[in-house]
């Protein structure tokens, strides 16, 4: 081919979009994220019922009870397409790798007051099923829920949640080795200290309504759960403690709470405003929900802060339902 | 400090094991059959889902590394590829038309083998096939962004793409790919592995993107053959995944050999014939041709199906049903797929044309069993009547198969020259096929495929028409109603590409770039 | 015997690899297309983490091979040191 510079060569385009952006936004120049998400799902003309819900279409808003006229307005605050998700979580993993890297060359799993690493041990490891739960979970939002908008994040939710469950368990190998993890997970199916969790993990994974399950999950259990084990017991107690280099290999979990709960709340706001209904059905189901996760963080709390823990509790209910408040819902 | 006891390192697979199948548990305050209710209903016994190898073991942490650095790359040549207007550099306009089929019927099959992954990583039990199966998902999403992201650019300047959401739900000939996939999803998830993980995957999708991509690099669309590349780097991680899981399912009870032998027979057949659709490309939609849709055939379906096939003859598995037909079709089908769209152009949302001489030579020498004997005498014929002012335009509606839902234009086993018609009756109604093989899919489940959503029918019952719109208007125009409901922009979209606006406005550009204006 | 395949970008990260893969199966057979390789072998293909360190001249982990890996086929097996694929028929 002969050498052209086209680079110089100045041409109108005859429309900036595509028509089902335009549709929403105008025909002007669209985000990555716009084109990436919107209306992708498919929503009429379906040609097969599925044989495993014969009374639906493949995509049917009817799988939640509740009710929104445009589901395309449960946006991602953080307007993640897989190419943003991704190099943000690069950029997390590296960091990961680095304290990881940090904490095993300078040997500071070794010099850890025994209390403090058994404790981190006693909490930290059976989390790595509350996270698979967490994964599974994620999964069934993605695959049954509608819309793009909402669907698309819970599948980059789901594997942050798997992601967190490895780094869990690289925190067993680093501190301690594999037999520890095979306790944490006896710990996770026998000891009394688990089972409210556990139960509550397992009674999460039958329900059909999709966007109660997002609250029970993403909202409710990660709302009680992350605050109490990264911020009150790696980050505050335990570095007060001579744990600092916990508080190094949990820091992924951190950041990525503060990151994803925005996102939470940006749905259920959403969601609230839309009318009455979907208000009081929010609330029925956060009521519901939040009284079983304190029930069920509550043995972790004792384990790890002893006669501190009610206090914490209080504190913990208290963050929370101030969180939900700015939400809209009226709890 | 204490003196350490060197740790024992962990080899890639026990690490990997711990990180993933690990973590799952029986659960007990809920019933597994409550927790995952899918994991039976299609009759395949799974009794010990440990003996599940995984494929390739990639850990989160290494898949946002290595996936972001794919990411990075990808981007950075869509975007260079943008600014500096590379579309310009693409042999010619035609070629244009291959990457509109591509976005508007297969782009949408990405997104939903995403929210399909999404459910049968749901779905299984075995804690190593969900993760296999979602990565698979998040993998998808993928494929789906940057093939839009890519071919973005490209609608901002041509026509055809503008409304690929609206046209994989509406246009006649895009409920082929559409129908295929909704087909997968609605099956359980053993016959969606089946049918997506392993049929679709490892048997079919290396014709779709080796050739195919390696094809848009050699016609100058680096923009394409980036994203082609780089979801096929992801592909190869799904072939392992769909290769293991039909050993999984063979492996753990004889029971599940018919079932998963008539799965094969249905996909391949099911797939076979959506990939008519890239044999056209291949044959007759790129300027420059790397390799014609029947080498193409014989490298990825004969000779490394064939390799597959041998290496399942143990498990009891024989190759798909139909084969001599498959094997006597590959020197028509593109030729028939071509000179169909070619007829139907008016309502296309893409241009076709007739090859040049040096393509119809090309074809000749790549087709000698079939091109000059069937082919190239009508396609000499259309050319001479449209340089005479009458290009054909079929405006009538074509009977449609009930199962592939192509139109009837395949034509007998051994004789190329007589339209084969099948039938079956079901429940006092009569039902048409293109074939043996889509009879014999339908009748197996007539349950499923009588609910087609079958342009053609749905066109008649007056389904296809904006609201408002009065058929029973006088001087009522049908097909121009039903282009409507499509969004497709008449004169723009359709027709011929010999006069098209992409025809004008691509000589027009490509002459700026070349003299002193 | 049945065919593998392995099928790469062709890209400067890739030239060693092939390299490699060419070196330590002396029965493959490289074939060049616009902007990839395909590489086949009867029977077996191996992709050898050492050989490539060595013409890299760095630490090379084998799953940096899905940057640019396009294609394969065979029965994959991959551990910390190479990558195999085979046949079993």
């Amino acid at each position: 081919m002969s050498n052209i510079d086209l680079r110089t060569v100045s041409i109108k385009p005859l429309r900036q979009t595509f028509d089902h952006i335009a549709r929403r936004f105008g025909d002007k120049p669209a985000s990555r994220y716009q084109e990436g998400t919107y209306d992708l799902q498919a929503t009429h003309n379906f040609h097969y019922r599925p044989t495993w819900d014969p009374d639906r279409e493949i995509f049917d808003p009817s799988r939640t009870k509740l009710v929104m006229k445009d589901w395309y307005a449960l946006k991602d605050p953080r307007q993640y397409y897989y190419g943003t998700y991704t190099m943000a979580r690069a950029r997390q993993q590296d960091t990961a790798e680095s304290n990881f890297d940090f904490v095993e060359t300078r040997g500071l799993a070794e010099v850890l007051p025994e209390d403090v690493k058994q404790t981190a041990l006693d909490v930290l490891l059976p989390l790595r099923h509350v996270a698979w739960g967490g994964n599974t979970n994620n999964a069934f939002i993605c695959a049954y829920g509608y819309g793009t908008a909402i669907t698309q994040p819970c599948i980059y939710q789901s594997m942050d949640q798997l992601g967190i469950a490895q780094y869990l368990t690289r925190i067993g190998l680093l501190l301690a080795d594999p037999e520890a993890l095979q306790t944490a997970k006896q710990a996770w199916l026998d000891d009394p200290m688990w089972q409210p969790l556990r139960r509550y993990v397992e009674d999460t994974f039958v329900l059909q309504d999709w966007f109660e399950l997002f609250v029970a999950q993403n909202l409710v259990l990660d709302g009680y759960l992350f605050p109490l084990v990264y911020d009150t017991i790696v980050d505050d107690d335990l570095s007060s403690r001579g744990g600092t280099a916990i508080a190094m290999l949990t820091q992924f979990m951190s950041e990525w709470f503060g990151e994803t709960a925005k996102w939470s709340d940006a749905q259920i706001k959403v969601a609230a405003a839309e009318s009455p209904e979907n208000k009081a059905l929010l609330a029925q189901w956060i009521n519901h929900w939040r009284a079983r996760a304190l029930e069920a963080v509550a043995p972790i709390a004792k384990r790890a802060l002893g006669d501190r823990a009610d206090g914490a509790l209080d504190d913990l209910v208290q963050q929370f339902a101030t969180r939900v408040g700015k939400t809209g819902v009226t709890l | 400090m204490d003196m350490q006891v060197a740790k024992k390192k962990l080899g890639l697979k026990e690490r990997y094991a711990l990180m993933t199948r690990d973590l799952g548990w029986d659960t007990t305050y809920q019933p597994m059959n409550k927790v995952f209710p899918q994991a039976e209903y299609e009759g395949i016994k799974i009794h010990d889902w440990s003996k599940w190898e995984d494929p390739f073991r990639l850990t989160m942490d290494a898949y946002w590394k290595y996936q972001a650095e794919k990411e990075k790359k990808l981007y950075a040549i869509i975007d260079a590829y943008a600014q500096n207007n590379g579309h310009l550099n693409v042999t010619d306009a035609r070629y244009i038309n291959a990457i509109k089929l591509f976005l508007n019927g297969i782009s949408p099959l990405e997104y939903m083998a995403h929210r399909g992954f999404a459910g049968v990583g749901r779905q299984f039990p075995g804690v190593g096939t969900r993760v296999a199966c979602l990565m698979q998902s998040l993998d998808e999403i993928r494929h789906s962004q940057t093939q839009i992201h890519a071919m973005s650019n490209y609608n901002k300047y041509y026509n055809g793409f503008h409304d690929y959401t609206t046209m994989i739900q509406r246009v006649w000939y895009l409920s082929v790919p559409r129908s295929f996939f909704d087909d997968a999803i609605t099956a359980g998830p053993f016959e969606f592995m089946i049918a997506i993980g392993f049929s679709f995957e490892y048997v079919l999708t290396n014709l779709l993107f080796v050739p195919f991509v390696s094809g848009a690099a050699y016609n100058g669309d680096m923009g394409t053959m980036t994203f082609g590349f780089s979801a096929q780097s992801d592909e190869a991680r799904h072939m392992t995944l769909g290769l293991e899981c039909i050993k999984f399912m063979l492996e753990q009870d004889p029971a599940n050999v018919p079932i998963v032998q008539r799965w094969i027979d249905k996909w391949a057949w099911r797939g076979y014939r959506v990939l008519t659709l890239v044999g056209m490309m291949m044959d007759y939609m790129l300027p420059k041709r790397v390799m014609s849709w029947k080498e193409a055939w014989e490298i990825y379906f004969e000779e490394n199906g064939g390799a597959l096939f041998n290496d399942l003859a143990r498990y009891g598995i024989r190759p798909p049903k139909f084969l001599d037909q498959i094997a006597f079709d590959k020197d028509h089908i593109s030729h028939q797929a071509w000179g169909t769209f070619y007829n139907y152009a008016a309502a296309c949302n893409f241009h076709s044309w007739t090859p040049t001489d040096d393509e119809m030579d090309w074809l000749s020498a790549k087709y000698p069993n079939s091109f000059d004997k069937y082919y190239r005498p009508r396609l000499e014929h259309w050319r001479e009547e449209a340089k005479k002012g009458n290009r054909f335009y079929n405006k009538t509606l074509p009977m449609l198969c009930q199962t592939c839902q192509i139109p009837m234009i395949f034509t007998e086993p051994g004789d190329p020259t007589k339209i084969c018609y099948r039938e079956s009756d079901y429940k006092g109604t009569k039902y048409h096929f293109c074939s043996d093989g889509c009879k014999d899919i339908f009748d197996h489940e007539p349950e499923k495929y009588i609910q087609s959503w079958l342009p053609v029918h749905q066109i008649y019952q007056g389904n296809c028409f904006n609201p408002g719109v009065d058929p029973t208007a006088p001087g009522f125009d049908a097909l121009g109603a039903v282009l409507d409901y499509y969004n497709m922009a008449v004169g723009r979209d359709n027709l011929d590409f010999e006069g098209s606006e992409d025809q004008k406005n691509f000589e027009a550009w490509r002459g700026m770039a070349t003299k002193n204006i | 015997m049945s065919t593998v395949f392995i099928a790469l970008q062709t890209n400067d990260d890739t030239r060693p690899i092939i390299e490699s893969i060419m070196a330590d199966n002396p029965h493959a057979r490289l074939n060049e297309a616009p902007a990839m390789v395909k590489i086949d072998a009867e029977g077996k293909l191996t992709v050898k983490r050492e050989s490539i360190e060595e013409r890299l001249g760095r630490e090379f982990d084998l799953q940096e091979l899905h940057i640019n890996l396009i294609s394969l086929s065979g029965n994959l097996d991959e551990t910390d040191d190479e990558l195999t694929l085979s046949w079993n028929s």
